[in-house]
Parts: structure tokens; sequence; C-alpha cells
């Protein structure tokens, strides 16, 4: 248990006007865990999925993030190019709108492909056989390398997202609600996708859901949070069986049962 | 191999003004290796709420549980998250009543991935040996039976090969046939050193695996 932490953030706040958004939030991932961030809308998750990745800056607070040969690095403190490298090598960000993230008049295999030019990568040949190899993990027939992501449905595309963002083996993937506004089939396909993936390739993920049966699936860990706070953090079975805060016990009572 | 002392649980209902429900009351367990415990009482007098407080399931008010982890004596009532999750792939297994199926994932799938090795073979053999026919190890178990998913969960319980070992109910869908191919498994787990704590309605099975009771009885509704 002497392992380091890959991100740890300690007293994170952060107002919107009078409206708080977090409030002296602490938060650990460990290599390869999965976290999951919970709550209702406007309760502050995406924020501080913001706020830990470097894209949105606290009024207060530290985020350290420890790099492959173990040196820690005040993620707010980083120079921009350094962190856009760092979000185009060791990061990735699964956004819940694919079109955020994807090129759409770049093909398929160009929108894999790319992250790996940005990385660093030349050799043509190899870049596009990593492309079609990506294409057949996320269960996208690789025939279909060429052509525009605007002639594939929402699942697929989120699918190409998840291809194009683990392309370059990122430790650390935040992700914002991965499977909000799909068909439930199409839902059910990519969380058992992101849940082998995520274990083969031993990535740590924050992820950030209001759906407390993703969480449960995909989670080691869980933070419950309202209204910009943590009311309750632990492992993520204990949470959801015996809640102990008003708020999770409200939650976890609120979920129609299918 | 697991010892709990004076273990106090309660439920705190906030959304019922703050009810409090008592539960566990002052329950101390020795469970040895190579012995079977079983859980006896009224319904309701807390013997699931017991079991789950042993996996971490739930958490404790009061009390110490010890389990032997690779060779130390770790408290996971205190124990941090993350040791809770390393007790639990290597020493504590637990078989819940019902399968929480996760969708799409095939039953060979589910057994196969609780194995240390991650073996398909020996999840096969596992769910022949609990008549699970070959046709449905490709199956997701979300359209089996009560009795056929109970038999998968059982597999995936089993085959983790944990030193310790928590039953909740693990006969209740079952006819009598596979019943008995299942009291035929904890024998051998106990003789293997596995030690169990269970939860046994049958009264027959119960007598055929169990070496001691331990009774839960209701505490006074104090609200």
């Amino acid at each position: 248990m002497t392992e380091e932490t890959l991100l740890s953030a300690r007293g994170l706040s952060l107002h919107f006007g009078k409206v708080p958004a977090l409030v002296n939030v602490d938060a650990d991932l460990w290599p390869g865990e999965v976290l999951a961030v919970v709550g209702e809308s406007g309760s502050g998750k995406t924020t501080l999925l913001n706020v830990l990745s470097g894209r949105m800056r606290a009024d207060a607070g530290v985020t350290w993030y420890r790099d492959p040969q173990s040196r820690l690095h005040d993620v707010h403190a980083m120079p921009a190019p350094a962190l856009r490298a760092l979000h185009r090598s060791d990061w990735g960000f699964v956004h819940q709108n694919p079109r955020d993230n994807l090129r759409m008049s770049v093909s398929a295999g160009g929108n894999v492909g790319e992250r790996l030019m940005a990385a660093g990568n030349r050799h043509y040949g190899r870049i596009r056989e990593a492309a079609i190899d990506w294409l057949a993990q996320v269960e996208i027939d690789p025939a279909r390398v060429d052509d525009m992501p605007r002639t594939f449905s929402g699942g697929m595309l989120q699918r190409l997202q998840i291809a194009r963002t683990l392309v370059t083996h990122p430790r650390l993937v935040f992700m914002d609600e991965p499977t909000g506004g799909l068909d439930v089939s199409v839902q059910a396909r990519l969380l058992d996708l992101i849940r082998s993936l995520v274990a083969r390739l031993n990535i740590a993920v924050v992820l950030v859901t209001h759906d407390l049966a993703v969480a449960r699936l995909l989670a080691h860990r869980i933070m419950v949070m309202q209204r910009g706070e943590v009311v309750e953090t632990g492992l993520t079975d204990q949470v959801l069986d015996d809640p102990q805060h008003a708020y999770t016990q409200l939650l976890v009572s609120s979920v129609l049962q299918a | 191999m697991l010892q709990v002392d004076s273990l106090e649980k309660q439920f705190t209902l906030h959304l019922r003004g703050g009810l409090s429900l008592p539960v566990l009351h002052g329950v101390n367990l020795t469970v040895h290796a190579g012995e079977c415990v079983a859980l006896s009482g009224p319904s309701g007098a807390g013997k699931s709420t017991l079991l789950r407080s042993l996996y971490a399931n739930y958490r404790a008010d009061a009390g110490r549980i010890l389990i032997r982890h690779e060779g130390e004596m770790v408290d996971i009532a205190a124990a941090p998250p993350r040791t809770v999750v390393q007790v639990r792939a290597k020493t504590l297994g637990y078989v819940s009543q019902f399968l929480r199926v996760v969708p799409r994932v095939p039953a060979l799938e589910i057994v196969a991935e609780a194995a240390p090795d991650r073996s398909q073979e020996k999840a096969a053999a596992l769910l022949h040996r609990l008549n699970i026919p070959t046709r449905l190890h490709a199956l997701p178990p979300a359209t089996f039976s009560g009795g056929e998913q109970q038999r998968v969960n059982l597999a995936r319980g089993f085959i983790g090969g944990h030193p310790i070992l928590l039953l909740d109910e693990p006969t209740a869908s079952l006819d009598a046939a596979n019943a008995d191919i299942v009291i035929a498994m904890i024998t051998e787990a106990k003789a293997r050193g596995v030690a169990i704590v269970g939860i046994f309605h049958d009264a027959e099975v119960r007598n055929r695996v169990a070496d001691r009771l331990l009774h839960v009885a209701p505490l006074q509704d104090a609200a």
C-alpha cells in the first residue's frame, strides 16, 4: 500500500459568482483505479473533472500529477504547451459528446492516427496499422477506416472517440458521462467495452456520471458530490449499499429498479 | 482466519427523520481454517447484515473484523478502500443470493474473470459440474432461470479459491440434486482448509455443512 498516487488534489475551491462549484475538495487516484464522481446536475462533478484535468483553474487548492518518471507536477502551474502535450500522451479525455473531441472532416482512421502523430509518430504504415487495430478493439469494422465520422451512429462515434483517446496508451483518462444520451442497448455495449479495456490496459479513470448503475459497474471507489462538496466517499458497493449521508441515501433510494 | 470482536451496526435513515435502527450489538465470532459456521436466527434478525458487514459491504459502527490476509490480520472494518479491494481479490470471497449480471458478458466469461488465472477451461468445468450445459456458456445470464443464475454465481464465487468464503443462502433457488452438488463443493472447500460463514435457510443443508451455529437474535426496536 506504499504505492504512490497518480493524481492528488487538496483543498480545491471554486465559485461561479456566488454559486459554489467546488468546496474544499480532496481527491486521490491510484494507478489502475476507477474513481466515479456522482451527484445530480449542478453538483460540481464536471467542474471537478475540468479542474483535475487542468482545463479549468480553481480559486484555491492544488492538483498534483505524477509522470511516468515519478516526477510530480502541479497541474495548474504547468506551462500550457506541457499540459497540452500531457493531454496528447499520458492523459486522455472522453467527452459526453464525441463531436467535441473528434474531427468530423477527417476519416475514422485519421482521427485515431492523428493522436499518434501528435505524439510524435511519423511512420504512416504503422500509424494506419494501429488505427485499424484500435477500430477493431472498439468493435468498429476495420473496413470503415476511411469512412467519415458523420456516417457513423452515435454509439460508433463514442467508440471512435475511445479508440482515439486510448491509442497513445494513456495511464489516466477523464470521462464525462461517456454513456450519456445513448440508447440502453448501445450503452450496455459501451460499458462492457470500457470495463474490459480499462481492466486489461490498467488505466486509471476519473469517471463523472449521474448514473449510479454505471458507477457500480465500472468504479472501484466513488465520491458523492452535492453543491460542490464531497459529502461521502468510499468503496463503490459500500457507498451504494450502505449510504451514510442523507443526500446519498436520497440518491440511492431515487433510482428506479428495472 | 476470521475474528469478529464486539461488532455493532445500526442503520440511520436520514429520509425518515434520522430514524435509527440498531441491528447488531456485541457480535463476537471466530472461524478457523476448514470450519463452517452457520448464522441462524429468524428472518430480519440481521444475518445478512452481519454477512455483508464481514465482506465490508456494510460499514461497521464499532468493533473489529480481523481477516487473515497474506499472513497478516487486517481489520477490514477500518481498512482503507484499496486494502479492502485487495483483501476481496485474494482472500475473501462472497456469494450473494442474486447474481448481479453485467450486460452482454457471457456466463463463461463472468466465471473465468473471477478465476485467479482467468482460465476458461476451469470455468467451463465448474459450470458443467453445476449442471450449466455448454450451450448456455456463451450466453449472458440475464435470461437464465433463477436457479441457473444462482449456479453461475456459485461458480464465480468458488473458482476464486479464496481462503475465506461468505455464502448467503447458496442453495435457496436450487433443486435437491443441485443442492447436493453445492454441499459437496462446500465440503471439499472445508477439506482444503477454507473457512466458511454462511446463511443456510434449509435445515438439512445446514446440518450437513455447518460445524457450529452462531445465533443472531433480533434487537429490540429502539426508535
